[in-house]
């Protein structure tokens, strides 16, 4: 045991522990944009609400999300431990500004890294909190009939303030009572300066996967001449593109759509 | 024929030793040849500062042709100056302009502590070589030379990390005062070659115990130390560093024991 406790408190170790908590944060975007994308499916809301009432009452994804936290917690700790380690590294600056190249982002990762950290508290307290502690967040009815596909949608306030979510049938109609978390989503993403910051978190996501991404894989020593272009390509344009741009969609579309009510 | 000479004015870190703190001081260096190194132009400043009774800057120079890894400064901003893939003793003057001023710094890290002036004590890279940067031979007669096959492509890479001269630009450039790239450089060169496989991995695990000892940052993977690189060393060094330290400490039996007690 004392091997490992050794190897996870060398200077690599702890890059391995930035490496590996970092990549499963990764790959949990991939999932919470594919998810979210629902947020544009038209049908007032009804997949997104049925998407996070299963999220938060199917219990894999319960442990899941608890690893999550966790990782999110432990990157941004070992973040902190291995800066103060490393400026102990260099007490005395130079005074000439450094000119030696290296990319803005690979620079900077602690900087992007505490406004992430900031906007996942904003942004799971907005949210998250909300939706699992709170009874501020509404409720919808939707009803579908089984045989026209037709959903009528409603508001529903539930008698008891435990309700969680029901399913029930009345004939060929499917009766759905869960929270409303579309609304609240709609709401958020109807302010300006809500936007803003997720915009700016979005930027900041993308330059921090920008470097932290392929980073990773030199941690874990992964540099290949046939993969590393793999994982150039797919850190740049995944995980630098194309999922901070799918995130920010998502305020600025439901930002407009607010103002042509 | 045009001898035009350059004038510069220099701001140069002065510290009397480790225990003292330093200061930048101001020197004219005055009917300097474009020809000259960057070290020769330190030794014309030097002989007037002897000439007017004052204390010469110390630095550190030892074969001025650019491959025992003695000579350093941090010159406006970067190790050895901003010519790529040199040292300072191969730096010539015209790579700047005539009334410029010039800021020398000694390396900054908390391993290297200042000697005097421009000069650090880089020990620390010696206690981490003799932590594991050897190989152990056979006594005998010496081997035929190519006894043992060794792929080319192999033997180029070995070569290439065998070139660090250890002089420390790499713990210079790095902004968190990382060693990674000469441990890596000096652990990949017999990592690669059949002679390095008995040690390997117990190498690997004392070395990099020896460079966290000695108070080195740790790595962001920048790659501003294979930027300031005299000898142009890869990144992929790190990486093949990691991959068998990980391996080592994760899947494989070998152990290390003591880690020798640094510090100057």
């Amino acid at each position: 045991m004392s091997e490992f406790k050794q190897t996870f408190n060398s200077s690599l170790g702890k890059k391995l522990i930035m490496a590996l908590t970092g990549l499963f944060l990764c790959t949990f975007l991939i999932v919470h944009l594919a998810g979210n994308l629902q947020l544009f499916s038209n049908d007032n809301g009804y997949s997104f609400n049925v998407y996070a009432n299963f999220l938060t009452h199917f219990p894999p994804i319960e442990v899941v999300a608890y690893i999550l936290y966790a990782s999110i917690l432990i990157h941004a700790i070992y973040a902190i431990i291995l800066t103060t380690g490393n400026r102990k590294a260099r007490p005395v600056n130079y005074a000439a500004k450094p000119q030696s190249p290296s990319s803005w982002s690979s620079q900077n990762m602690g900087l992007l890294g505490s406004i992430l950290f900031l906007f996942i508290v904003i942004h799971m307290g907005d949210f998250w909190y909300k939706y699992k502690f709170t009874h501020s967040v509404g409720f919808k009815e939707y009803r579908t009939n089984l045989v026209t596909g037709e959903r009528t949608v409603s508001d529903f306030t539930p008698e008891k303030p435990e309700f969680e979510h029901s399913l029930s049938y009345n004939g060929d109609t499917e009766i759905v009572r869960v929270k409303d978390l579309h609304t609240s989503v709609a709401n958020s993403f109807s302010q300006w300066w809500y936007v803003v910051i997720y915009v700016i978190a979005m930027v900041a996501l993308s330059y921090h996967l920008l470097h932290g991404f392929q980073s990773a894989f030199r941690t874990f020593g992964w540099v290949h001449r046939k993969y590393k272009p793999i994982i150039n390509f797919i850190g740049t344009w995944l995980f630098a593109v194309i999922i901070p741009l799918g995130f920010a969609a998502m305020p600025i579309v439901y930002f407009i759509m607010s103002l042509k009510k | 024929m045009e001898n035009a000479t350059m004038n510069l004015t220099l701001k140069v870190w002065r510290q009397k030793n480790a225990q003292t703190p330093g200061k930048f001081e101001t020197y004219k260096a005055v009917n300097i040849s474009p020809d000259m190194s960057f070290l020769e132009m330190l030794d014309v400043v030097n002989e007037s500062l002897i000439r007017d009774g004052q204390e010469p800057i110390h630095f550190d120079h030892d074969c001025r042709e650019g491959i025992c890894g003695m000579c350093s400064l941090y010159i406006n901003g970067r190790p050895h100056g901003p010519k790529r893939a040199i040292t300072t003793c191969q730096l010539h003057m015209r790579s700047f302009h005539d009334g410029e001023t010039i800021t020398i710094e000694p390396w900054r890290a908390t391993a290297f502590p200042v000697v005097k002036d421009l000069a650090v004590d880089r020990s620390a890279f010696d206690r981490i070589q003799q932590a594991g940067g050897y190989i152990s031979v056979n006594t005998g007669g010496v081997p035929d030379a190519n006894e043992i096959p060794i792929p080319k492509i192999i033997a180029d890479e070995a070569f290439n990390s065998a070139t660090c001269i250890g002089c420390g630009a790499c713990v210079a450039a790095c902004k968190n005062a990382s060693a990674m790239l000469f441990v890596s450089a000096k652990i990949t060169q017999l990592a690669l070659l059949p002679q390095g496989q008995p040690e390997r991995y117990r190498r690997v695990q004392s070395m990099v115990a020896q460079m966290d000892e000695e108070g080195f940052g740790s790595c962001t993977n920048t790659g501003a130390c294979e930027a300031e690189c005299p000898k142009e060393i890869s990144l992929t060094n790190i990486a093949h560093m990691n991959y068998d330290y990980f391996s080592a400490k994760l899947f494989r039996q070998e152990e290390v024991h003591e880690v020798k007690h640094g510090g100057a």
